[in-house]
């Protein structure tokens, strides 16, 4: 029953989207006037339907009703019950649900909150979310229901690839999601902008939180990623340009541009076509990264579900969904009016430029990612990786950097530097000082680079609040320091990293002591240990920094057999200014083992630049959130004080 | 600088027709996911000329020279980090017990742990080269490890198996080699 009832509120949400769209493009007609009101009221209640659905296969899950051909396909029913939860979006349709859940929940929570723009662009908006859901409840019901039922129910499910069992593997789809598809509602908001030419600090307003919020779980959902590659993969690196990494930096890039430009709106009424046009890529390049990551098109160490025919209906959805807004902006952009202008040093200008260098560095992964199946379609066969995107990235990154520890020091409209030399005069000191330094240290280019910046925009990220009194800077200020200080804590893990690492590979004997960095390694002994699903041998080493406590590491090799499978378990040994990184390798002859160490100093800093990142994108968002609630009160107090004069 | 004027008006549509270039590339990708399967360009080529030194103490280094004896042989692309070359040495050994004749490339790869990989899996090779920046690997034609070529006695490559051997596809290297020449 279950099963019927989550498929027929799937069916029931899609009608009410088809609903939505209907009567919200009618709505804006002299004729269907009438039909506006409908529209919000069917918007909340296909996101309760669609969630309901959502609910239905968890619990189908959870209980492993092994009638249904997904679950009995993809779950087992002696799994921990976490990976049975998990198992529903650890899949192909599952998580296609995960995704119209998130859609329609987003568009409901538009319809029920937002009532600052007109009602003309808001009808267009969740006319336009629903026009993109329908298309994604069109792919789950005819080419992906997850509730069909088998003739007969399996005996026994066919389990979970045992390397999805992590717990911080089995949780990061959900976030992610909500980062992508988050950006939908940013999307929609574009659309309904240029359906009716209300591109104005109004709808930067209102397209605002959405941006920051989805901006905040995808810069958590990129930051876990890179974690989990490092300690998992076991071969010590942070970012492997990997397509589905780029998958989701290319959302972030644009999201990143969007959340600037969209203050830029919001403050000064600037850069409006602009705006929009980022409103469509953000999430389009979402769109765009499902895509390449579903249809198996790129070779990756993430594709699953591969299938031509799931491929063509994505692509399909994508030419209709950015094509479309694609047309829509290049009939109307040229008539929404140009915004205020201002002078290249401004604020504004500087968030140009931010802008302009993202959408840059946008534009190298998408062609980066995209150049191997370029090639092969020329015939030739060619990977890319970072020997390409790194000084290439960093062409734009490097100016971008230097403007953003200005930046936030100019005024809006004009300014000049003259005004601000005394507060620039530190940054740029620590700046040429460190890259006097790194030179006389044979630090590569980009590595230097990467310290001297990291250091510069340390000292400059902080300066917007010198002079004010802590107490009562706005929170959206806490936040943009914070983001901006995270960046340079980010940068200097990496650029230390490329740097100072220090790695050692020996064939050790049981006894040995390794050297690497201030590190003493002993290898103690290595013994089997046996698991669940897998066997391993672990080696126990005993660590000592600098002489001083001794430590237990427990680097292990891991064995599945079902499916057949090895992996390395790498053991991290964290301290305030790095981490020593242990992976133990193959058996060598003559007793002795492959060790592979690795002294990392402030590798950290990458993940926890990374969270004080989307820590300030939360501050703001917060800030934003209580004065508009504080705008929404004295809104409504000044309509009830009318209201009482006018009795 | 001030905000660009009202963009002319084939700018707009600029991102469009990026747009549409992406959808003809995927499009492209999407319909011919058989490329995978097919085997090199180099098929009917010569090889290229190198000279790579021994990979392990036991066996000679391998030259281009070497393999237009006149003889045909495999060459076998493999690495001691690589999982799925261990899967294929049992394919390997029976290949070499019938007669055929296996050169072997180590892919970036260090003696000791070539040693080691033989020692382990065996040594069906009678030439290993080490490769160690993938400079030959790439100059054939191939993209991953293992992957065997049948190599004809001019040295011209007659086919390319991506992936590990398993039992099934034996009859058919056999048969290749049988057509090289064998």
């Amino acid at each position: 029953m279950i099963a019927e009832f989550g498929l027929a509120a799937l069916w029931l949400a899609a009608a009410l989207a088809a609903l939505q769209l209907v009567a919200g493009a009618l709505a804006l007609t002299s004729r269907g006037a009438g039909l506006g009101a409908i529209v919000r009221p069917v918007a909340m209640v296909q996101g309760v339907l669609v969630a309901v659905s959502f609910a239905a296969l968890v619990l189908l899950f959870a209980q492993t009703d092994l009638s249904v051909e997904l679950v009995a396909a993809n779950s087992h029913s002696m799994k921990p019950m976490i990976y049975k939860i998990s198992g529903t979006w650890g899949n192909h349709e599952g998580s296609m649900l995960l995704w119209v859940m998130v859609m329609g929940l987003s568009g409901s929570f538009v319809a029920a909150v937002e009532r600052r723009l007109p009602e003309p662009t808001m009808l267009a908006t969740l006319a336009g979310q629903a026009f993109v859901s329908l298309g994604f409840y069109a792919f789950l019901l005819l080419s992906s229901n997850p509730f069909t039922r088998l003739s007969s129910p399996a005996i026994e499910g066919a389990g979970l690839n045992p390397l999805l069992q992590d717990p911080g593997l089995a949780f990061h789809p959900p976030p992610l999601y909500i980062g992508y598809v988050g950006l939908s509602v940013a999307f929609s908001f574009a659309i309904g902008a240029l359906v009716t030419r209300e591109v104005g600090p109004a709808f930067a307003r209102a397209m605002r939180p959405w941006v920051l919020g989805a901006w905040i779980f995808l810069t958590l959902g990129i930051v876990a990623g890179s974690y989990w590659a490092y300690y998992e993969l076991g071969w010590g690196g942070w970012w492997f340009w990997d397509p589905v990494e780029n998958a989701s930096l290319m959302p972030w890039l644009a999201a990143t541009a969007l959340l600037h430009s969209v203050s830029v709106l919001a403050a000064r009424n600037a850069l409006r076509a602009w705006t929009v046009m980022l409103g469509v890529v953000a999430f389009s390049m979402s769109m765009v990264g499902t895509f390449l990551v579903r249809s198996g098109i790129l070779t990756s160490v993430h594709a699953f579900a591969v299938d031509p025919e799931r491929g063509s209906f994505i692509l399909g959805l994508l030419a209709l969904n950015i094509g479309g807004a694609l047309v829509l902006f290049g009939l109307r952009a040229s008539s929404v009016t140009e915004g205020e202008r201002f002078s290249a040093t401004s604020r504004e200008g500087a968030l140009v430029f931010n802008n302009v260098m993202l959408s840059a560095i946008l534009g190298i992964v998408l062609v980066g990612t995209l150049y191997p199946l370029l090639a092969e379609s020329l015939g030739a066969k060619v990977s890319v990786g970072p020997p390409y995107f790194n000084p290439v990235g960093a062409i734009f990154a490097v100016p971008m950097l230097l403007v953003l520890a200005v930046g936030p020091l100019l005024r809006w409209r004009r300014d000049s530097l003259s005004r601000i030399k005394l507060q620039i005069a530190i940054p740029a000191v620590l700046l040429v000082g460190t890259l006097i330094w790194a030179a006389s240290q044979s630090i590569g280019v980009l590595p230097a680079l990467g310290l001297a910046l990291s250091a510069a925009l340390a000292v400059a990220s902080l300066l917007p609040l010198r002079g004010r009194k802590l107490r009562q800077v706005k929170l959206p200020l806490w936040g943009m320091v914070t983001a901006h200080f995270g960046i340079a804590v980010a940068l200097l893990g990496m650029a230390s990293d490329a740097a100072f690492t220090t790695e050692r590979l020996v064939a050790a004997r049981p006894g040995d002591v390794v050297e690497v960095g201030p590190w003493q390694v002993k290898l103690q002994r290595i013994e089997p240990v046996a698991g669940p699903n897998w066997t391993a041998l672990r080696g126990d080493l005993a660590v000592s920094y600098k002489g001083g406590a001794i430590s237990e590491l427990h680097p292990a090799a891991r064995t599945f057999w079902a499916p057949a499978n090895e992996t390395n378990e790498a053991a991290l040994k964290t301290r305030w200014n790095g981490q020593l990184y242990a992976v133990l390798g193959q058996q060598a002859d003559g007793g002795r083992w492959q060790l592979r160490l690795w002294w990392k100093p402030f590798v950290p800093m990458i993940w926890y630049g990374g969270i004080l990142i989307a820590l300030g994108g939360l501050l703001a968002l917060f800030g934003r959130l209580a004065s508009d609630l504080k705008r929404l009160v004295a809104r409504d107090k000044i309509a009830y004080r009318r209201a009482r004069q006018g009795r | 600088m001030s905000e660009p004027k009202p963009a002319s008006r084939w700018t707009l549509w600029l991102p469009l027709a990026l747009f549409a270039g992406f959808v003809a590339l995927v499009m492209v990708g999407l319909y011919r996911p058989a490329d995978r399967e097919v085997a090199s360009a180099m098929i009917g080529k010569p090889l290229p000329e190198f000279a790579l030194r021994a990979a392990a103490a036991d066996r000679p280094g391998l030259s281009s020279a070497d393999l237009a004896d006149g003889k045909p042989r495999l060459l076998n692309i493999f690495a001691s980090w690589c999982v799925p070359c261990a899967v294929e040495a049992p394919q390997l050994a029976a290949l070499k017990d019938q007669g055929v004749e296996i050169a072997g490339v180590a892919i970036r790869d260090r003696p000791e742990d070539v040693a080691g990989f033989l020692a382990r899996h065996g040594n069906p090779f009678s030439r290993i080269g080490a490769d160690d920046r993938s400079i030959v690997q790439l100059g054939i034609g191939s993209s991953g490890v293992p992957e065997t070529f049948v190599i004809d006695g001019q040295g011209t490559i007659r086919y390319q198996h991506i992936g590990e051997i398993r039992a099934e596809h034996l009859p058919l290297l056999r048969a290749k080699l049988k057509e090289a020449g064998l």
